[in-house]
């Protein structure tokens, strides 16, 4: 196997760090929508923290995604 | 593929300019830099020109994003960092403007580039280092032992608080210039898909349409997290925990 395949094979692996994040994102609103569903007043102050750590977990599989780019294109 | 996804972040030289062995060059990011500076400039000066007590529309707008900005610097750090809001609102007007800038066909996106990201987020670590030490002192290395840790494990947990400490313009950087590039090279890679497809490349482009909308909602949040995590940080050296 030459060094090119190993480096496809690389990238496939990376893209598997997206996984976590989905999970991550998938948790964080999960949790969101319990504790609207427990207390509706508390609706925008809630979703603005999701949104932030939405952002922050997704950003874990964003730098996955871009050392699969770096490896493909680099 | 004769062009790669990554040619959109070539940055190429609009007026060269080397003066011994620096390169002082007018690129493509510095044109784009000063049309963010024009926009924000423009729109402020001329919604301030004639100020009313009951607003007109561009003022209204203008007041929104002023309140929205103050209500996330008061609310993170507790009303203490108030004399630093021309700094956050700053930051946070011109990471907004540079990440819409670069949605825009034909637009080359600034923040995807590492360097200008992380000029930025050295810059916010190193003020908000100077600030805590300006008000705390030395005392300001009791930020990295929290309160009420046993004390076998205090050693520990300095170093992995130091550390934490430390990475965090590492992250602050990456985390917006890997959602921005990802993005773009994603924008890219699938348009190369439309002229592949013949009639079927209706798919690739409603979809790159429905993904630019999302690219616009990730822009804005991406700005308001580097802000937010920028006032928690301000906050950390403000009221140390």
């Amino acid at each position: 196997m030459d060094p090119v395949s190993f480096k496809y094979i690389a990238v496939g692996l990376m893209s598997l760090g997206m996984f976590g994040a989905a999970i991550a994102v998938a948790m964080i609103f999960s949790s969101l929508i319990n504790s609207i569903a427990r207390n509706p007043s508390a609706e925008s102050k809630m979703s603005r923290y999701a949104f932030i750590g939405a952002g922050m977990a997704e950003a874990m599989g964003i730098f996955s995604l871009g050392i699969a780019m770096i490896l493909l294109f680099l | 593929m004769s062009s790669s996804p990554l040619e959109q972040f070539k940055i190429s030289d609009i007026l060269s300019l080397h003066i011994g062995n620096y390169d002082l060059s007018f690129t493509n990011a510095s044109l784009f830099m000063f049309f963010a500076y024009a926009i924000i400039g423009s729109f402020f000066y001329f919604t301030a020109k004639k100020l009313q007590t009951i607003p007109n529309n561009m003022q209204s707008g203008a007041e929104v994003v002023y309140n929205f900005v103050l209500k996330v610097l008061n609310e993170n750090t507790s009303g203490k960092g108030e004399q630093y809001f021309p700094f956050i609102f700053s930051l946070f007007l011109f990471i907004l403007t540079l990440n819409i800038l670069g949605l825009i066909p034909y637009g080359f996106a600034v923040t995807s580039q590492i360097i200008v990201t992380f000029a930025l987020a050295i810059t916010v670590f190193i003020i908000v280092t100077v600030i805590a030490f300006i008000r705390h002192g030395f005392h300001f290395f009791s930020f990295f032992l929290p309160s009420g840790t046993p004390w076998f494990l205090a050693p520990l947990m300095i170093v992995i608080e130091f550390f934490t400490y430390c990475t965090r313009p590492i992250s602050l950087s990456m985390r917006l210039a890997a959602n921005m590039m990802a993005g773009h090279i994603l924008i890219a890679v699938v348009a190369g898909f439309i002229m592949m497809m013949g009639v079927a490349g209706i798919l690739p482009i409603s979809f790159i349409v429905v993904f630019t909308g999302f690219e616009f909602f990730v822009a804005i949040l991406q700005a308001y997290i580097f802000t937010i995590l920028t006032c928690v940080y301000l906050n950390d050296a403000i009221n140390l925990h």
